[in-house]
């Protein structure tokens, strides 16, 4: 029951955060790109304001997931590494949280770009 | 006078035009939007849950950065057989707004594009999309440490 209740709560946030970001696609029109750029810029000004970490305490992978918990990971770690190494760790705190994700982003893209070749779209 | 006339002439084209474009219906997207958003969330969660049984020793940061990696590479695959760009026609922003629109942001182009050259074309176009997010991202993150450092 107990985690049924967690991941109605993954489910809802996750759902709602994506909601809001088709609400704004309805609305203005945007292009999937600035939507992507405003989430992020989103996340990581809610983590700098302290908001951010209790939504993750309530739905975890819910806040996590969307785009917003990049942002929130990429200002997080300049937080972290400002603490650690000081000025230094505002340029390199950044990155090194997001890292894996990039990177991983980066060479899986590669790596499926050169053995697919573009669909025809049928719709 | 002139310039009068040009502009309800454009704007009777406008209409036009909006008479023209296919009406995508707002209130399913919407729904579709929330449950494939949720569910994609709800697959993380369960994929970080497993993680943490597999492998105890693993901490809850570490649990979701594996989670991270998987949800990613798995999205990037399915934009290379394009299962990807098929959910995204009814989910829209359930599509885009999860950590897995950001990767078939990235594989999308590279795909696209190939045929332009493996330097020019795909890695260069690969960052059409994610440049403008890891550009602004790191912009805010750097202003934000600032911030922390001066107060």
């Amino acid at each position: 029951m107990d985690i049924f209740l967690t991941y109605l709560k993954v489910f809802c946030v996750g759902g709602f955060i994506c909601m809001l970001g088709q609400i704004l696609i309805i609305k203005t029109k945007m292009t999937s790109s600035r939507i992507l750029v405003l989430f992020v810029c989103i996340g990581a000004v809610l983590e700098a304001l302290g908001l951010y970490e209790p939504l993750i305490d309530f739905a975890k992978a819910g806040a996590i997931v969307p785009i917003t918990g990049f942002g929130r990971s990429l200002a997080k770690g300049a937080i972290q590494g400002l603490k650690e190494m000081g000025l230094l760790g505002v340029f390199a705190g950044g990155l090194t949280a997001t890292a894996a994700g990039i990177t991983c982003a980066v060479i899986s893209a590669f790596i499926f770009a050169l053995i697919f070749n573009s669909k025809t779209k049928k719709y | 006078m002139n310039k009068e006339k040009h502009f309800s002439r454009n704007e009777q084209y406008n209409v036009y035009v909006e008479s023209k474009i296919p009406k995508t219906k707002d209130f399913p997207t919407l729904i579709w939007a929330f449950l494939v958003g949720g569910l994609i969330c709800v697959i993380g969660q369960g994929i970080s849950d497993i993680l943490m049984l597999i492998v105890p020793t693993m901490g809850i940061e570490e649990a979701n950065t594996w989670m991270l990696i998987i949800l990613i590479f798995v999205a990037s695959f399915l934009t290379g057989i394009g299962v990807y760009d098929r959910i995204g026609v009814f989910a829209g922003a359930g599509s885009i707004v999860p950590i897995t629109g950001f990767s078939n942001s990235i594989t999308s182009p590279a795909i696209e594009f190939k045929k332009e050259g493996i330097i020019f074309g795909l890695c260069v176009k690969m960052f059409s999309v994610a440049g403008p997010v890891i550009v602004s991202g790191l912009v805010i993150s750097f202003v934000t440490g600032i911030i922390y450092l001066l107060f």
